[in-house]
């Protein structure tokens, strides 16, 4: 189970402009830092964020390193019908960690 | 690095040759957030955006998970950690009977684990014991700190007192000359806050990730170059005694951010 | 062979040149290799933009202008946009001056957003410059920038 807080409005109105928060777990480890014993800390990041609304893609954004720690993701959708919006957070090695929220639309 | 210490060096030899051994009056006691920006005061009081929240979220599956041989979750005993657990956190480090010692939060997580669950130890400063200790702690927020008032706890309070009076390291400076002399000046970059353990574990900005006020205060320890003593010695919880009963009557604002 | 220490290429320079000379080339040796390596602000934009033109306005960053801990800052862009069907932006993406990298993030949009504004947070290396750069839905791109000062840690802790 990822650990990830998602917020954003249960019930929206129909075209409604709602914002979205997202906030995962993970150590974005740049590549560049040294660890105690001298060497590399090898790079572990996650590269791909995407949020799909009722099965289409409506927001993704690739990251790099200089995105901090624990990658915090604000944006916002607009409320067009009741459904499940799912998170998926995919990392350098293709992993991918997933959540997702219900939004009713009247 | 070096070139950074120079003048850091410096400005506490300055600061610290005006020399008082008196406390900060209550009327005066202030949370380290209110001594940073208003940028980083708002990611500790938005949940939301609070990275430290993470650390409760996990807590909090972890609470509802059997482990050990003894195949029981913390829920399994301490059942609803928000109603069982609240104030528990204001009231620590406490006495503990099997050791004849304080013990911490964190200590206290640990040793129910080995007793109770009969599940292997968790390392310090581990996801699993932090993500624990911050959701029981979490419980207590918005709570006055009450320090305990175990008469056996005395001794080991006074010695955290005199550890915190005492200078140590290639610097020479205690926590004293820093938090209780010169709090509100500012060592480099940072403001000296006034050294209250009311966040913690906490998520420190520096860290990017949440640490153990223990881990504070071996990063002091390494900042004024003396050898930091190991995690769960008792110097250390004797110093969260002191701590505790130094904040006594702040507000419990785990999980706190600090940068 | 003995050659004339202030004979550079073969003709005589001023001890000033000489030694601004020897300076870059010592700046030059100690820098990390990563700061060779990255391309520079305008590199990395013009990478993204496909060498279009890029017009100031019509994108707003928000970024503290000093900043206790360059770990996580939280960053702001809006761009002005109707955000219709046939109006929107479609990308926004923001890079750094200083960082060993000079992509931070893009973020992919669309009509569906609603707004185009988004919010996270990033690590600045050291005081720098932000650019934040929106592409519309017509092929043009617009920017701003901001710039912040990094302040530094006094004890900061090793990793062991």
């Amino acid at each position: 189970m990822a650990r990830a807080l998602i917020n954003m409005p249960k019930t929206a109105k129909r075209g409604e402009i709602v914002e979205v928060r997202a906030m995962i777990a993970h150590p974005m480890e740049t590549g560049y830092r040294i660890g105690p014993n001298g060497s590399n800390i090898p790079r572990d990041i996650i590269r791909r964020f995407a949020c799909s609304y009722d099965g289409e893609e409506v927001f993704w954004a690739d990251l790099h390193p200089a995105v901090s720690a624990n990658p915090f993701i604000a944006f916002t959708l607009v409320a067009s019908t009741s459904g499940v919006i799912e998170f998926t957070w995919t990392d350098d090695a293709g992993r991918t960690q997933t959540a997702s929220a219900t939004i009713t639309v009247g | 690095m070096r070139a950074l210490w120079r003048p850091a060096t410096v400005g506490v030899a300055a600061v610290c040759s005006i020399v008082s051994a008196a406390g900060i009056e209550d009327g005066e006691k202030r949370s380290g957030f209110d001594f940073m920006t208003p940028e980083t005061q708002a990611l500790q009081s938005d949940d939301m955006s609070n990275p430290g929240m993470l650390w409760v979220l996990q807590g909090e599956q972890l609470w509802q998970q059997a482990e050990g041989r003894a195949d029981v979750a913390c829920a399994g005993c301490h059942g609803d950690a928000s109603q069982t657990m609240r104030g528990v956190a204001a009231r620590y480090p406490a006495f503990d009977e099997a050791t004849e010692r304080p013990i911490d939060l964190a200590g206290r997580v640990s040793s129910c684990r080995a007793e109770r669950q009969q599940a292997e130890p968790l390392a310090p400063e581990s996801d699993a014991l932090l993500a624990l200790t911050t959701y029981v702690a979490h419980q207590s927020r918005g709570m006055p700190i009450t320090p305990a008032t175990d008469a056996r706890l005395a001794p080991f309070r006074d010695n955290g007192r005199r550890l915190f009076q005492s200078r140590i390291g290639q610097l020479e400076l205690s926590c004293a000359s820093c938090h209780d002399d010169n709090w509100g000046k500012r060592l480099g970059g940072s403001a000296i806050p006034q050294a209250h353990p009311t966040g913690y574990p906490l998520y420190r900005l520096e860290w990017q990730t949440v640490g153990s006020l223990q881990r504070r205060l071996r990063n002091c320890m390494i900042g004024v170059r003396a050898e930091p003593f190991a995690f769960g010695a008792a110097e250390l919880v004797d110093l969260e005694l002191h701590l505790t009963e130094r904040a006594s009557g702040m507000l419990v604002e785990t999980p706190a951010v600090r940068p | 062979m003995h050659e004339d220490p202030l004979r550079v290429h073969g003709r005589l320079v001023g001890r000033r040149q000489f030694l601004r000379v020897g300076m870059t080339g010592l700046l030059v040796i100690s820098l990390p290799r990563w700061a060779l390596a990255r391309p520079s602000l305008d590199e990395a934009i013009r990478t993204f933009t496909g060498g279009a033109d890029v017009l100031d306005g019509r994108v707003r960053l928000d970024l503290p202008p000093l900043v206790e801990n360059g770990n996580a800052v939280g960053i702001t862009v809006a761009a002005e946009s109707p955000m219709t069907a046939d109006d929107y932006v479609r990308r926004i993406a923001v890079f750094n001056q200083k960082n060993p990298e000079a992509n931070v993030a893009v973020f992919h949009l669309g009509p569906r957003s609603g707004r185009a504004a988004v919010s996270t947070r990033i690590r600045l290396a050291t005081s720098q410059v932000v650019v934040a750069v929106a592409e519309m839905s017509d092929g043009s791109f617009w920017s701003s920038r901001a710039s912040a000062i990094v302040t530094l840690a006094a004890c900061i802790e090793d990793l062991s």
